[in-house]
């Protein structure tokens, strides 16, 4: 397969990058490991601070990438290999078999009797899901695939006996990709929460990730958009907002995340939206709202139910009734202040995924793992592959590295 | 050449279990005048799609209707080529998969409802191809050239980067020398690994660079003094010492950047210009750049520095919001004085500080400086004392202490005031004059244009610049298109879009000229940009109807009509964006796209069976928006809500693209009520189209007035707002719809 610009990672970055290329005029490969595009995007509810829902812009650009011919999507697919330099690169791509071959009809009818089930990926396992299933209401493409843990399950084995349109047996794929340029657009995942011993992640039931949050709000998600304690289901009456989870910390992430502040005061509207009279705590070292994020720090301020501390939470601790304690140095007075909530919810920041899966090409990379982009070169890192950034930076970062790759092959 | 029309229907996925499909079949073949009609379980499979093909080869099919899912499934199948005018209708969705088979108590009605629903369906969808015929492009002579306004570092890296991809690329720069505020800086804040040490200016290396490219000419000491046309064919006059010359350019990049804060709105406050020992931070870069930071009051280096973060930011009596590169500017200025000045403390005064993302590591970096003390609070006072000192107050915010910072000289951080931000007050003593000259209370320019700040000084009929957002800011109102812009082919950049530091400005010129580069290269084959890329048609005004109303030219969310002196729209093509608000606001239905026109609508209309009243069997009509609440409603059907039987849907590019007409027709044709379902509008609008959504509201006053004279209920007629994450609720809305209006009773003109 020859292409212009391949693309890899098929999140927010990556859909737009591979859009204002081929709407440039360029040939597209657009790689993505799951079997959906959409990346991290595609599960959060609502965007700061806007409060609109990501699905919408996704959905026109999914109609952009319909409608293109000089766009070609693998979905579960990774590289494994890239030789070559500028203008010639050799991308060796692995796709994962989605295990299906019946037509969508039946598909649809075998999903219904599925006996397996497995925690919900997508729901950061919140839910459970059919192991037969399609990944949520607005996946790219709209196809159904047998989730890779649940192929060795000797119900899910005899499951496919007895159904013509799976087949466990499939192997993974190879196809060698021939381009002129590259894009990484290989994104984030959350900082693992777990590893934030006094906070009791994992321990708790209600305590919470920001991203988790963001399933919780959306009606795709475990409770139909209900934000309720994860434990028994019960209402909010009170909650806290622990920011800097793990972010601004030798110990965890050094860095600032640069969009948890925004997203969890977006996250309070959600709360509030729900709850009207719920107490919500935020706990700031500092509020990162620059630029006209300003105005969305101002209203959050203005909420005579929300009360803003200044300090980092040290611990959370277990209280009666499945409500947590958290304990908060105030950064001013060095004194401690503790609440009582129904759900505390981490604000974890982001960790490059390039930190883990190196890129197969010698890139410049920070300690962090965040790719350095130098001028000249013909692989660019756009979105947070290249720094913790929010959406509309991603997407202007990566319409410029359209820019910038396409120079190094010539131009127009 | 004549419509051919194929229908293809499609049994598959539960279609069949709704549906009598050999009713519906012999139904198309009386009705349709249709070449044939054929059925298959599976036409998504490729033997049938390959069927589908081999029909329009040897029969001359140029008409398809393809019965069965939505057209957001199996694109990429359905794809004929331009000549065959192809519509989907999602008889899988909005029949089968929603159907309540429980709607009626009479077991043997909600099959037969349903079937009439799908029927009406493809009568709707046959008239929909049927009045429609494949667009051609319009082509004419274009340039790709680019214009770059500002020689600032955003203009700089979008020249650079448009010039490299082999575009000729002009820099119209106000000052006598390129490089912005760069130039002006002794170092900037770091923008590679380890982000601890401050690095020098970039403008250097840019210039080197532009001055060597032979595909790019600056004009410096220049400005803009006219810009007329659209994109591919925008006549630019550029003005100098020297006099006046026009140049014709494809695109423009605005990459005007800011200006500081005005200090002097800051004298009450922190005693600029009253007190001598108070500066900017702008007079602080100059003095570290000329090699001496010294007292104003006497030209010695002062012993201790205070320098304020919000200066004039984050305060509603001045900026509002936060300008995003003060904290790091200060942290910055702090590393000068302990650099120059090793003696010198330096006391930041913050509320927050600001080093979001990579940047952490900087403040890290500030943090370790001996000498260097940072306090967080309000400053609510600032005094003068002996020998020009300063005493300046904070209130510690949370404890209600107040602490008092005593040093030799304050440094003020101002915030960025965008270029294009106009000047109220000018703008207002401006105004006055022309109102006693002429003695008429109207501006001199065409009504309804937005003031401008008079950068571009557009000849277009809606105003003279890029509109703005709050604050005078030309963002885009997107989140996920950052470069949405309501003049096509006019793209800002860089800090006069939006606070940033010059590490974005540079990423943001980029992504500025690749919009560039697109829109160039699509105004040369005369296809749409994005929203609608790709799209090839464009709106036919029948000028001999048009009654010079000038609402299609007020109404146009991109500038892209102008008007002569009586008001007639002159159409610029390669600035329209094809959303079809032109063709809703017209009250004569002169506008029509080849495939998207009034008639066609309205044709659709009428071809629903409409059963008398005695039947009680009424008829709702929604329109709703392609963009959200059609694809709102596929996820609906994929979760099997359930929609009422009676209801039937038209698709449209926008509810601004809903002419009042259709409303009447559809009233005058029986239907018991009309719902439209659009994106939301107002400050935090969602609409694709800007201000379709917005539009489409305000005609509804005028929907409202003419159901009073009919003496209908006002409820027959309803706009909602709904957005893609709302599919859960958007059956129920319609279902809600169509409840309340039928207890008003049957449309009194249903059997006229």
């Amino acid at each position: 397969m020859n292409t212009d610009v391949l693309i890899i990672g098929g999140g927010i970055a990556g859909i737009t990058a591979a859009v204002e290329a081929a709407e440039v005029g360029k040939d597209v490969v657009l790689v993505e490991r799951e079997h959906w595009l959409g990346g991290r995007v595609v599960q959060m509810h609502k965007y700061f601070p806007k409060l609109c829902p990501p699905v919408c812009g996704l959905e026109i650009n999914f109609r952009r990438i319909r409608q293109n011919p000089k766009i070609k999507v693998l979905t579960g697919a990774s590289p494994t290999k890239i030789e070559g330099d500028t203008g010639a690169y050799k991308a060796s791509i692995i796709i994962e078999p989605r295990y299906v071959k019946g037509d969508f009809s039946e598909l649809t009818e075998c999903a219904d009797k599925c006996p397996v089930e497995v925690p919900n990926r997508f729901n950061f396992g919140l839910s459970k899901v059919k192991a037969l299933h399609i990944a949520n209401e607005l996946a790219y493409p709209f196809g159904y695939f047998v989730e890779k843990e649940a192929v060795n399950d000797p119900a899910m084995k005899e499951f496919a006996a007895g159904c013509d349109c799976i087949d466990l047996d499939m192997q993974p794929e190879t196809v060698e990709v021939n381009a002129k340029s590259i894009i990484y657009a290989t994104g984030w995942e959350p900082y693992d929460a777990n590893k934030l011993d006094n906070l009791n992640f994992g321990k708790l039931d209600n305590v919470v990730t920001n991203m988790m949050m963001e399933r919780m709000a959306s009606a795709g998600g475990p409770s139909q958009g209900k934000i309720t304690r994860p434990s028994d289901g019960n209402p909010i009456t009170k909650a806290a907002f622990v920011q800097c989870a793990g972010s601004r910390d030798e110990k965890h992430l050094p860095y600032c995340s640069a969009i948890c502040c925004m997203a969890s005061l977006k996250q309070n509207r959600y709360i509030r939206e729900q709850y009207p009279d719920a107490e919500i705590h935020i706990f700031f070292i500092d509020a990162r709202t620059p630029g006209r994020w300003e105005d969305f720090l101002q209203e959050v301020e203005d909420d005579p139910k929300t009360i803003i501390h200044r300090g980092k939470v040290a611990r959370i601790e277990e209280a009666e009734n499945g409500m947590v304690t958290l304990t908060a140095e105030n950064t001013l007075t060095a004194k401690l202040e503790q609440v009582t909530v129904d759900l505390a919810i981490l604000a974890t920041g982001m960790v490059p995924n390039a930190i883990k899966d190196k890129p197969h090409i010698n890139l410049k990379q920070d300690k962090y793992g965040f790719i350095e982009n130098i001028d000249n070169s013909g692989v660019v890192a756009a979105g947070v592959a290249a720094s913790p950034k929010d959406v509309a930076s991603s997407n202007e970062e990566a319409t410029g590295a359209v820019a910038r790759v396409m120079k190094m092959m010539g131009g127009k | 050449m004549d419509a051919k029309l194929g229908v293809y229907i499609c049994s598959g996925c539960g279609i069949n279990d709704v549906l009598d499909i050999d009713a519906l079949t012999s139904m198309v073949n009386k009705e349709l005048g249709c070449q044939f009609c054929k059925v298959d379980p599976l036409v998504c499979s490729d033997d049938f799609v390959s069927k589908i093909k081999t029909d329009i080869e040897s029969e001359g099919i140029n008409r398809v209707l393809i019965a069965g899912c939505s057209p957001r499934y199996f694109a990429d199948k359905f794809k004929f080529g331009a000549d065959v005018m192809v519509d989907r209708l999602p008889l899988r969705e909005y029949v089968a998969w929603m159907a309540d088979m429980e709607f009626s108590t009479d077991l043997d009605e909600a099959p037969e409802l349903y079937q009439e629903l799908a029927e009406d369906y493809l009568k709707m969808s046959a008239a929909r191809v049927k009045n429609s015929t494949p667009p051609t492009a319009i082509v004419e002579e274009t340039t790709k050239d680019i214009l770059v306004v500002g020689g600032g570092v955003a203009g700089l890296n979008a020249a650079l980067v448009a010039a490299d991809n082999g575009y000729k690329v002009t820099i119209v720069e106000k000052e006598a020398e390129l490089g912005g505020w760069s130039r002006k800086f002794k170092a900037v804040i770091p923008q590679q690994s380890p982000y601890r040490d401050l690095q020098t200016p970039p403008h250097v290396e840019l210039i080197e660079a532009v001055k060597s490219n032979g595909n790019i000419t600056v004009k410096l000491s220049s400005r803009v003094k006219k810009t007329s046309g659209q994109p591919g064919q925008f006549d630019v006059a550029i003005k100098n010492a020297e006099g006046s010359e026009t140049i014709r350019v494809g695109a423009i990049i605005q990459a005007t950047g800011w200006v500081p804060y005005n200090p002097e709105k800051l004298t009450d406050k922190y005693g600029y210009g009253k007190f001598s020992n108070v500066v900017t931070n702008i007079a602080m870069e100059e003095m570290a750049l000329n090699g001496k930071i010294v007292k104003p009051s006497d030209g010695s280096a002062p012993k201790s520095i205070a320098i304020i973060h919000c200066a004039g930011s984050r305060d509603k009596e001045h900026l509002p919001y936060c300008s995003a590169v003060c904290c790091r500017a200060a942290l910055k200025h702090a590393l000068y004085v302990r650099e120059m000045m090793p003696d010198t403390n330096v006391f930041l005064l913050y509320k927050d500080i600001r080093s979001p993302g990579v940047f952490e590591q900087f403040y890290e970096r500030v943090q370790e400086e001996e000498g260097i003390f940072l306090t967080k609070g309000d400053v609510t006072q600032v005094a003068e004392g002996d020998n020009n000192t300063l005493s300046i107050t904070l209130d510690e915010t949370l404890l209600g202490e107040q602490i008092v910072v005593d040093v030799e000289m304050l440094v003020l951080a101002t915030g960025i005031v965008p270029t294009s931000k106009v000047d109220e007050e000018a703008v207002a003593e401006e105004e006055e004059v022309e109102v006693a000259e002429d003695g008429k209370k109207e501006k001199s320019k065409a009504s309804g244009a937005e003031v401008g700040a008079q950068i571009l000084n557009l000849t277009y009929r809606q105003g003279t610049d890029l509109p703005t957002l709050k604050y005078g800011f030309p963002d885009s109102h997107f989140i996920c298109f950052p470069y949405e812009t309501r003049r096509t082919g006019i793209y800002a950049a860089g800090a006069v879009r939006a606070p940033m530091d010059m590490g974005m400005a540079k990423n943001d010129g980029l992504g500025a000229a690749l919009k560039a580069m697109q829109v160039v290269e699509a105004s040369a084959v005369g296809t749409a940009v994005h929203p609608r890329s790709g799209d090839v048609s464009f709106p036919d005004f029948f000028m001999q109807r048009c009654t010079q109303c000038k609402r299609c030219t007020e109404d146009c969310p991109f500038g892209a009509l102008d008007e002569d002196d009586k008001g007639t729209p002159m159409p610029n093509p390669l600035r329209c964006r094809r959303c079809g608000i032109c063709f809703g606001a017209c009250p004569e239905r002169i506008i029509s796209f080849a495939d998207y026109s009034p008639n066609m609508v309205s044709q659709m209309i009428k071809s629903v069976s409409m059963p008398e009243e005695d039947d009680e069997r009424p008829r709702y009509l929604v329109f709703m928006c392609e963009n959200d609440a059609i694809p709102a409603l596929d996820i609906a059907a994929w979760y099997r809500h359930k929609i009422n039987p009676w209801v039937r849907i038209i698709p449209v590019r926008c509810i601004g693209a809903v002419n009042t007409v259709f409303i009447a027709d559809a009233l005058s044709s029986g239907f018991d009520g009309i719902l439209m379902l659009g994106c939301k509008r107002g400050d935090d609008y969602q609409c694709h189209m800007v201000r379709g959504s917005e539009l489409g509201n305000y005609r509804m006053e005028n929907v409202q007035e003419k159901l009073k004279q009919l003496v209908l209920e006002p409820e027959r007629v309803q706009i909602l707002e709904v957005e893609l994450s709302d599919w859960h609720r958007v059956p129920g809305l319609i279902n809600d719809f169509v409840e309340e209006v039928n207890d008003l009773g049957a449309n009194p003109y249903k059997d006229f």
